[in-house]
């Protein structure tokens, strides 16, 4: 698999466009899951799935050829993702700490555009509940869950995808983890 | 009850984690044994890992990766001269100054291959041949472009031939400077040297007559 990937990758830099085509069509449906997972959109998913392939065309030539690509294509998405979601945030000040608190809860509360009201929750389709508690994860958690979680890879990955010690990878999802314990308390 | 030991919440992420040593795994199931209220929190953990593990595989649309392929910069050999850019970005940058310089005024050279003559009064043209007669006088710079200049008369300016050529019979008087141009290389220089000097006297606020 990354022999063949690798290969393609040799094809593309030489000049030849369409061995990207292979290389977007093993990609675009985990690419495109951990866009729509992050986003809880799939109109946006579509779009920052295909921004973060032109993006990887581009820079094709930069890619080090003796790491992981999809690690380097996860990368690229899960950055679009998170710039995507802060321009989303209404206020800056919403990413500020909290005196005399972890944090936590106040993230979680705030997180998703608009909390719904439990009896609505309530009613939801599971698929749906599922995302909509994704999307209620402040979005530092919301990555490394959803790689962990959805994408199920991992941890080492993980912290090369997000470009953040092994540690600190092992402690957002574990604070991810209790967020979604307590949201789902609440219900 | 006494409170229960910090690390046993640890000892859970590192349980879910897969990570979590024979010892403590041990230590975390006889405390969850004898205590409802972590056995609850563990639950919670394990309950949202479930949760999130039923979340079902989501497939990209129909068409997204014609739409990709489409939407990819159409350069088929731009991978090579980039990366030479990356490499070379000073050499780079000359080249790319010479060549966009060089096309403009190239590019300018072949479209005015037509005939041209300066508007001036006490001109004869007939075809691509203009002529100053004899005992006229012409007030002010005259340019040829792709024509015949025959100089007869008096010319008070500069005379330049661009693509052509110039005959002066012994009666020419031409009181500025003759110039003839025939290369593109020249064409180019002069065209440097007088936007050069049309900056230099736009600044100075002067009129320029023509004379230097």
């Amino acid at each position: 698999m990354e022999d063949l990937i690798k290969k393609r990758i040799k094809q593309v830099l030489k000049g030849d466009q369409s061995a990207f085509e292979e290389i977007v069509s093993l990609y675009q449906n985990r690419l495109y899951q951990v866009c729509y997972r992050m986003l809880g959109n799939r109109h946006e998913a579509e779009d920052i799935t295909q921004e973060a392939f032109i993006r990887a065309y581009i820079n094709l030539h930069t890619f080090d050829q003796k790491r992981k690509f999809s690690t380097w294509l996860y990368r690229i998405a899960t950055n679009l993702c998170i710039d995507r979601i802060r321009k989303k945030k209404p206020d800056a000040f919403l990413d500020a700490p909290v005196p005399g608190t972890e944090g936590l809860d106040h993230y979680s509360s705030i997180a998703h555009d608009s909390p719904l009201p439990e009896e609505e929750v309530e009613r939801m389709e599971l698929q749906d509940r599922v995302q909509y508690e994704i999307g209620r994860l402040p979005d530092k958690y919301r990555s490394a869950i959803v790689l962990r979680y959805i994408e199920e890879l991992p941890l080492q990955e993980i912290s090369e995808i997000l470009e953040l010690p092994l540690g600190t990878v092992k402690t957002r999802i574990h604070r991810g983890r209790e967020a979604l314990r307590k949201q789902m308390k609440t219900l | 009850m006494k409170p229960c030991p910090e690390e046993i919440v640890r000892y859970m992420h590192d349980y879910l984690d897969g990570e979590i040593t024979r010892r403590d795994e041990q230590i975390l199931k006889d405390h969850l044994e004898k205590c409802p209220e972590c056995q609850q929190h563990m639950d919670g953990l394990s309950r949202s890992v479930a949760f999130l593990k039923s979340a079902a595989p989501v497939a990209a649309p129909e068409g997204l990766s014609s739409s990709i392929m489409a939407a990819l910069p159409k350069e088929r050999q731009g991978a090579g001269v980039r990366r030479w850019f990356g490499r070379h970005p000073m050499l780079a940058a000359v080249a790319m100054f010479v060549l966009l310089a060089g096309v403009a005024l190239l590019s300018n050279f072949h479209t005015e291959d037509q005939f041209a003559v300066s508007r001036q009064p006490n001109l004869v043209v007939e075809g691509n041949k203009v002529t100053v007669p004899e005992g006229q006088t012409v007030k002010g710079d005259l340019v040829v472009k792709n024509g015949e200049l025959h100089i007869e008369g008096e010319v008070e300016g500069n005379v330049m031939v661009i693509n052509g050529s110039k005959y002066m019979a012994s009666t020419a008087v031409v009181t500025g400077q003759v110039e003839e141009i025939n290369q593109a290389f020249e064409w180019l220089w002069y065209k440097i040297k007088s936007t050069v000097k049309d900056s230099v006297s736009f600044i100075k606020g002067d009129n320029g007559n023509g004379e230097e």
